[in-house]
């Protein structure tokens, strides 16, 4: 009797559990490759990112003369000039037109350094920094009159063309404002395709027609995306190039099908028994949507549109086309200004050429990660808080 | 019947509980034919046999009730299946009692050493004409056969007329010769066996026709009975 | 039971020559059934024979069909329910609907009970709303089980009090007649004892037409049976006839396990 009481192992045992293991084998050896990329990938941006969180301050005599007014080199001793920041020097003036009775005066600061010295301290010795200066660094240093702070200038200023003074902060506001008015433009209007195709229209070739259509929209590459709102917000409706407006509406037409497909699959999730329940007291189909279906269909709908918001975010394709990848030192501060965003900003920094400008585009990468990983997580909260069982 | 049963376990139940049923018709049969064959042959082994076998008869009810109530139980049958066993469940209580009846025959036959019957051959006639009905009931039973049961209730009224005949003629000998009085009653009440067998026979062949067509045609007298079944006129 | 018997008795439905279509496919051919009032009737047959089909064609629910294409008359107390001017939310109002599975709103016992008296305006919210769900519950015997838990999901209840539960939502509405499909098939044998027995004091208010696969259950339950087979009405009569003595051989074979 029974062959599976055999204490022996028969070949074809033999060979099935062989081919077993090799399997687990590949699947484990994939799934470290893959693991290994993650990691390298995440020690290396934050090993180049942290130190952009920090920069260097040196303590310095600041003369405050009646001359620093014409010309801000005046106000530190002539062998300092190029250790400090030329940023910091140039604001000087201004400072002291706002208050003169700081004139004739002088005070020990301490003071942002030139982003050569910065990567010298770091480190980065490299960068062009004359052998001289690193001697004066060096003797500073040694008289305890170098420090490193955080770099709080990297989350309030916007660019600039002195990388020690370069910041996130307007393409931070250029990214809220976009995705504010993507979200505003696609998701109602998602939402409510998807529901009339799933709820209300009848099964017709023209409604199968466009189904497939949208789906086939997600699939496009995103750059199109960009020539469409070139050509319709910008040239055909006159909206004006670079703003966050032309930027919210093109990125909502590319979020549009992938909210719609996303909002199409939770309204089917939803039973068609409880349809069926309300349609059989006599909800109206308004109604039997509205009440029922919606607030079932809702974890997924949200989740749906995060993603879809968070893919919207990490885009810039189709923002180079409208024209979005643009030198902006100041935050926008309507949507009709000229604005940038934050995966824009990264780009932007990444062709730079000097060290300073490398590593803040890590730390600009660091913060977009983020920010798309706390909207995911907010995603599978939500789906996970406002899931019903049925 | 007509098709098969999806479940077959249940179709064979089925098929025994008839079988069981048309075995113990088949003994009850032999029983009357041995009790009437000891009385004319003078046989008392034979009867002393009939008495004997009783119990086997009585037997196969309490078999035949256990078959009928584990397939109401576990199977519980619906329409014509309900019917055959409903039916089936009448009918061994009046095959028992037909039974009961030959045996009481074969006692009757035994008390006849002392009081030799006279008459003998109208008896016979009568018990001939009480196994043809019988034997009509039970094939209209096993053939699903309603013409086989309307003959049956029709040939109950041959069976009466011909028992007052010989009630009458009985009681002339009795009056006449009152040395006969004991003969006499003990060949009536032979007759009146007889006869009760037939009314069982009866009951049998009425039930047989609920069986197959799904009405009554009890207590509606048997001219009416035969007309229903004929098609001449509707079952109420 | 004798047809003089019928005629004093009300028919609540009258179904005549209804034809029924998805696309091309004849569903439905050409019944005629009169279902009474107070009276539980049964549909039963083989799967696919088209019970669902004709009972969801009683309340109109065949209408989210698109493919379907309905021909023929029902009455409902003498009105044709697919005339042009029938709304159909209202029928659904009179002619109330339990499904196979049971299928409560993913919301409080309350609730599930109050939507449908609140989307119709049938009482206000508040006390009389509170007695309406206490009324509706205790009718479908599921009073004393839930009573102390009305704000809890409906959902966390057991199978059979959950098919109570949406009896007593059906109930809500005051309906004339209750469709149910199957709605013992997900259920155990006492809840479904419990469903059967209630609706036994059911018929004494409304009209129930109940799909069943269970043939004992229509035996049990129901005073009428309707066999269908293949889109035909094959044989309708009451329910002892059918399970004791049926006229027609195949609703014979089919109730006694020979089909097919
Ligand atoms: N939406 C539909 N579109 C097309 N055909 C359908 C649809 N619904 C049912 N049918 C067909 O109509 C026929 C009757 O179906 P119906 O659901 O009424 O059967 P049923 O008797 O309720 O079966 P069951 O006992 O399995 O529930 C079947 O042949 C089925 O395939
Ligand atoms: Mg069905």
């Amino acid at each position: 009797m029974s062959n599976f009481m055999n204490t022996g192992k028969n070949p074809r045992q033999k060979q099935r559990e062989r081919a077993d293991t090799r399997f687990r084998l590949y699947g484990l050896t994939a799934l470290g490759l893959a693991m290994a990329f993650l990691v390298f990938f995440f020690i290396d941006i934050i090993g180049q990112a942290i130190p952009a969180f920090h920069v260097t301050e040196v303590k310095v005599t600041v003369h405050y003369s009646d001359a620093v007014k014409s010309n801000y080199n005046k106000a530190i001793d002539h062998k300092l000039r190029r250790i400090v920041s030329r940023g910091w020097l140039r604001a000087l003036p201004a400072q002291l037109k706002a208050h003169p009775d700081m004139i004739g005066t002088s005070a020990e600061l301490w003071v942002p350094t030139d982003s050569r010295v910065d990567q010298y301290i770091k480190g980065h010795d490299g960068n062009g920094l004359k052998p001289k200066y690193q001697h004066i660094v060096d003797a500073m240093q040694k008289d305890g009159r170098v420090r490193q702070v955080f770099n709080t200038g990297f989350f309030t200023s916007g660019d600039s063309k002195l990388p020690e003074q370069a910041g996130i902060l307007a393409a931070a506001v250029g990214s809220v404002f976009t995705l504010l008015l993507t979200m505003l433009v696609a998701v109602p209007i998602g939402v409510m395709t998807a529901i009339y195709l799933e709820e209300f229209a009848e099964d017709s070739k023209l409604t199968r027609l466009i189904e497939v259509n949208i789906n086939n929209l997600a699939a496009i590459p995103s750059i199109l995306y960009g020539l469409l709102g070139l050509a319709i917000f910008i040239n055909f409706m006159g909206v004006p190039r670079s703003s966050a407006l032309a930027g919210g509406l093109t990125l909502a037409l590319m979020t549009l099908p992938i909210i719609i497909i996303a909002t199409r699959a939770a309204l089917r999730a939803v039973p068609e028994s409880i349809r069926e329940a309300a349609y059989g007291l006599g909800a109206s189909s308004l109604q039997t949507v509205w009440h029922h279906v919606l607030p079932l269909a809702m974890p997924g709908i949200l989740t749906g549109s995060i993603i879809g918001l968070a893919q919207a975010m990490g885009e810039t394709a189709p923002l180079i086309i409208i024209g979005m990848m643009a030198y902006i030192p100041e935050p926008p501060t309507s949507i009709l200004d000229a604005a940038t965003v934050l995966p824009a900003q990264v780009y932007t920094w990444s062709t730079e050429s000097l060290h300073g400008y490398t590593e803040r585009t890590a730390a600009g990468i660091l913060v977009l990660l983020t920010v798309l990983l706390s909207l995911n997580a907010i995603a599978v909260t939500l789906r996970n808080r406002m899931q019903q069982h049925w | 019947m007509p098709t098969e049963h999806t479940i077959k376990r249940f179709e064979g139940e089925l098929n025994d509980l008839k079988e069981k049923i048309l075995e113990m018709g088949g003994l009850v049969e032999k029983a009357i034919k041995r009790s009437i064959n000891s009385l004319l042959k003078h046989d008392t082994d034979r009867a002393h046999k009939v008495i004997e076998r009783e119990s086997n008869i009585n037997d196969l009810e309490l078999e035949i009730d256990e078959m009928t109530r584990t397939i109401l139980a576990l199977r519980q049958p619906a329409a014509s299946d309900l019917r055959f066993v409903i039916t089936s469940i009448k009918l061994v209580t009046d095959l028992e009692r037909m039974g009961d009846l030959a045996e009481g025959i074969a006692e009757k036959m035994l008390e006849t050493r002392d009081h030799p019957l006279i008459q003998i051959n109208s008896l016979q006639s009568l018990s001939d004409l009480v196994l043809v009905q019988l034997k009509l009931s039970l094939d209209a039973f096993s053939r699903y056969d309603i013409e086989a049961a309307a003959q049956c209730i029709e040939g109950d009224k041959k069976v009466n007329t011909m028992y007052k005949a010989m009630q009458r003629e009985y009681l002339t000998y009795m009056i006449e010769d009152p040395r006969q009085i004991t003969a006499g009653l003990i060949a009536t009440n032979i007759a009146k066996n007889l006869e009760r067998i037939g009314d069982h026979a009866v009951n049998v062949a009425e039930m047989v026709i609920y069986m197959v067509k799904g009405y009554e045609v009890r207590h509606i007298g048997r001219k009416a009975a035969a007309a229903i079944v004929r098609g001449e006129s509707a079952p109420k | 039971m004798s047809t003089e018997k019928n005629n004093q008795l009300e028919n609540k439905i009258t179904v005549r020559d209804l034809k029924l279509w998805y696309g091309d496919f004849q569903a439905l051919n050409g019944l005629d059934l009169d279902i009474l009032e107070g009276k539980v009737t049964a549909f039963i047959g083989p799967s696919g024979c088209g019970k669902s089909t004709f009972l969801r064609t009683l309340n109109r629910m065949n209408d989210r069909i698109p493919s379907c294409r309905v021909e023929g008359e029902i009455l409902l107390d003498g009105t044709d329910i697919y005339a042009p001017e029938v709304d159909v939310v209202q029928l659904r109002t009179h002619v109330g609907m339990v499904f196979q599975k049971p299928n409560p709103f993913p919301k409080s016992i309350y609730e599930n009970i109050a939507y449908a008296p609140r989307i119709h305006s049938l009482v206000n919210d508040g006390p009389e709303m509170d007695e309406l769900v206490e009324t509706s519950l205790r009718k479908a015997s599921i009073w004393n089980e839930v009573k102390d838990k009305l704000q809890q999901p409906g959902t966390a209840l057991s199978g059979g009090q959950q098919q109570r539960l949406c009896i007593a939502r059906t109930i809500a509405v005051q309906p004339d007649v209750i469709l149910m499909d199957e709605p013992c098939s997900a259920l155990d044998p006492i809840a479904t004892a419990k469903i059967e027995e209630l609706m036994d004091e059911l018929k004494q208010e409304y009209t129930i037409v109940i799909v069943t696969h269970n043939m004992q259950q229509a035996a049990r339950v129901s005073d009428y049976t309707a066999y269908f087979y293949l889109g035909d009405l094959i044989e309708f009569a009451d329910t002892h006839t059918i399970f004791t003595a049926p006229t027609h051989q195949k609703t014979e074979d089919y109730i006694t396990g020979r089909f097919g």
